[in-house]
């Protein structure tokens, strides 16, 4: 099976995020970068169906320089190759600007997947957008937010999450897969994987070479202001015994806050 | 004319679609457009008294058996003559499981960007103003499309229901084939027995614990306390939750799922910055922890500085009694 899978950076979740409010952007500096929590999944999943079945795992990422970070960490899980498709742009939260860069990028360098494997959204913009719009621009079946997956020949089935139960998608490969937690237990890359990765040749592709018109590799949004979310204001404790709080919370959620 | 996708489940329309078309018609009348309602499968046309009491002025049926197992190929083809023929100004989704599946597939297929997961709507100088929570809900990004239609996904639980006082219209049901050529996935099964439970994301209570259950075992009281109140569920910590307590999808934060409910109710979790993200948008927080310097207390607008073994049975029997009256 030739496999792709497609990683991003984003902030660790441990951040304390500040904003810029003139620039309408946060800011980076002093942030820590990772490997999206999701994409691990995505990597796993890929590994074990290599080993099962045999093949190639290639991870891509789409971002400034600074990802060959967390390409080599793909490269120290274990896959087969890496490549950093440059993009010089800050952050736009445009999940159609990156699916064009993706889509173009398959159609015209990179064919012949048979699965495309991504993590159910990307900590930070929260989008859930890219498996969806990646998989429509190239035609192909999507099973979003997956805790399970079954290849077999040119067929594939997943359980995917939805509110209050799972649904079992069928489909046809090449497949868009994106991986919810749960799907399995991401392994962590060995000593010898990273000494070796460093080793490897990551080609790096900027994207204003790969053929897209100004126009899709323009951002859909226009960005009108960032800000904090209002802070919440400080409650009370109540006091009392444990059978005295209970009471008067349940008194105060009813007559006060009024939401029961 | 802003149009709506109205989903269906069980031959129900559900609530969060009638919460983002109620949104639709309140931002319709600044933008002075009418909202229309679109529902896809067959069999549909008794379901739409709430669509139209939600401020719908006309409702769509996409009449065909193969939108009736959800298929996002399917519906994103079917959806998209929808639009070319009418030429909505926007389209919302609720971003449910199923709008997060979809919307993306029908604006990647439109050529157009998407607002997604929105918790804010307003006009401002005649166009659509989104704002929506990044970082788990760290900050608040707002922004403007500049494409058309205006795709978006508007978030459960955050918007009230619009009152119309009608309870009939228009309907217009139209007859859709399919390529089936185009169409290479599609659900098949609905399963679990989770499936009757309500998810946490669209909950109006939510009793969540950590690791101060102590155990696996002691979520039973949490689902206890979500037996006695109606529209509740049972949440968890990343920690209860990579202890093997308690199924991941129950799990609120940042690696979880973000949550808006009435009352969030938090025993025994300490507050860790990736949990406070994903429920900070609660509109009332109780905090149940027997350690007065937890972080959760700095969210909370109550607190209760207790053992919440000690705490669950009578908040259970004033929940009983409350509720009965």
């Amino acid at each position: 099976m030739n496999i792709f899978v497609f990683v991003k950076r984003v902030p660790d979740t441990e951040s304390k995020i500040r904003v810029d409010q003139a620039q309408k952007k946060i800011v980076e500096e002093g942030l820590n970068f990772i490997l999206n929590p999701y994409d691990e999944f995505a990597l796993e999943e890929a590994l074990r169906l290599r080993e099962a079945k045999g093949g190639k795992v290639t991870a891509f990422c789409v971002g400034p320089e600074e990802c060959l970070t967390v390409l080599r960490k793909c490269l120290a899980m274990g896959v087969d190759e890496a490549v950093l498709l440059k993009d010089a742009s800050p952050e736009s939260y445009d999940g159609l600007r990156t699916a064009r860069i993706l889509a173009k990028a398959l159609q015209t360098k990179y064919t012949g997947a048979d699965l495309l494997l991504f993590g159910k959204q990307a900590m930070g913009a929260d989008n859930s957008q890219v498996p969806a719009m990646t998989a429509e621009l190239l035609g192909l079946p999507q099973a979003n937010v997956v805790v399970k997956l079954q290849v077999e020949g040119n067929r594939g089935t997943a359980i995917r999450e939805v509110e209050g139960g799972e649904e079992k998608v069928e489909f046809s490969l090449p497949a868009v897969v994106s991986a919810q937690k749960g799907l399995n237990e991401p392994r962590y890359e060995t000593l010898r994987g990273i000494m070796a990765a460093k080793k490897v040749h990551i080609p790096v592709l900027p994207v204003e070479e790969l053929g897209l018109g100004a126009g899709e590799l323009g951002v859909g949004l226009e960005v009108t202001a960032m800000d904090l979310p209002p802070a919440r204001k400080a409650g009370r404790v109540l006091a009392g015994t444990a059978e005295e709080a209970a009471r008067e919370l349940v008194h105060l959620l009813r007559s006060e806050a009024k939401v029961i | 004319m802003i149009l709506v996708y109205i989903e269906t489940r069980k031959g129900k329309v559900k609530k969060s679609s009638l919460e983002a078309l109620s949104e639709a018609r309140r931002q319709a009348d600044g933008l002075k457009i009418d909202v229309q309602a679109v529902l896809a499968g067959t069999g549909l046309e008794g379901i739409t008294a709430d669509v139209f009491a939600c401020g719908a002025a006309k409702v769509h049926i996409l009449d065909s058996p193969a939108l009736d197992a959800y298929s996002a190929q399917a519906q994103a083809l079917a959806l998209e003559a929808l639009v070319r023929e009418h030429k909505p100004a926007a389209v919302f989704f609720s971003a449910t499981s199923l709008g997060k599946d979809l919307a993306p597939r029908l604006a990647a297929r439109l050529g157009v960007s998407l607002a997604s997961d929105c918790i804010r709507l307003a006009v401002k100088e005649g166009r659509l103003e989104y704002t929506r929570p990044i970082y788990a809900g760290k900050a608040l990004l707002s922004f403007r499309l500049k494409s058309s239609p205006q795709l978006a996904s508007l978030r459960p639980n955050i918007f009230p229901l619009f009152d119309s006082g009608k309870r009939s219209g228009e309907v217009v049901k139209k007859k859709v084939a399919l390529d089936q050529d185009l169409i290479k996935g599609k659900v098949v099964e609905l399963l679990g027995e989770k499936a009757s439970a309500l998810d946490v994301t669209e909950a109006e209570v939510i009793f969540s614990g950590g690791r101060g259950l102590k155990g696996p075992e002691n979520f039973g009281l949490l689902r206890e306390l979500s037996d006695v109140v109606p529209r509740s569920a049972v949440g968890a910590s990343r920690s209860a939750v990579d202890s093997g307590w308690i199924d991941h999808h129950h799990q609120v934060g940042q690696t979880g799922k973000t949550v808006s409910p009435n009352i969030y109710f938090a025993f025994g979790i300490s507050g860790a910055i990736q949990h406070l993200a994903g429920m900070s948008s609660s509109k009332v927080i109780v905090a149940v922890n027997k350690d007065p310097e937890a972080p959760i207390f700095k969210a909370a607008n109550y607190g209760i500085v207790a053992d919440l073994f000690q705490v669950i049975p009578p908040l259970k029997e004033e929940l009983k009694k409350l509720l009965a009256d």
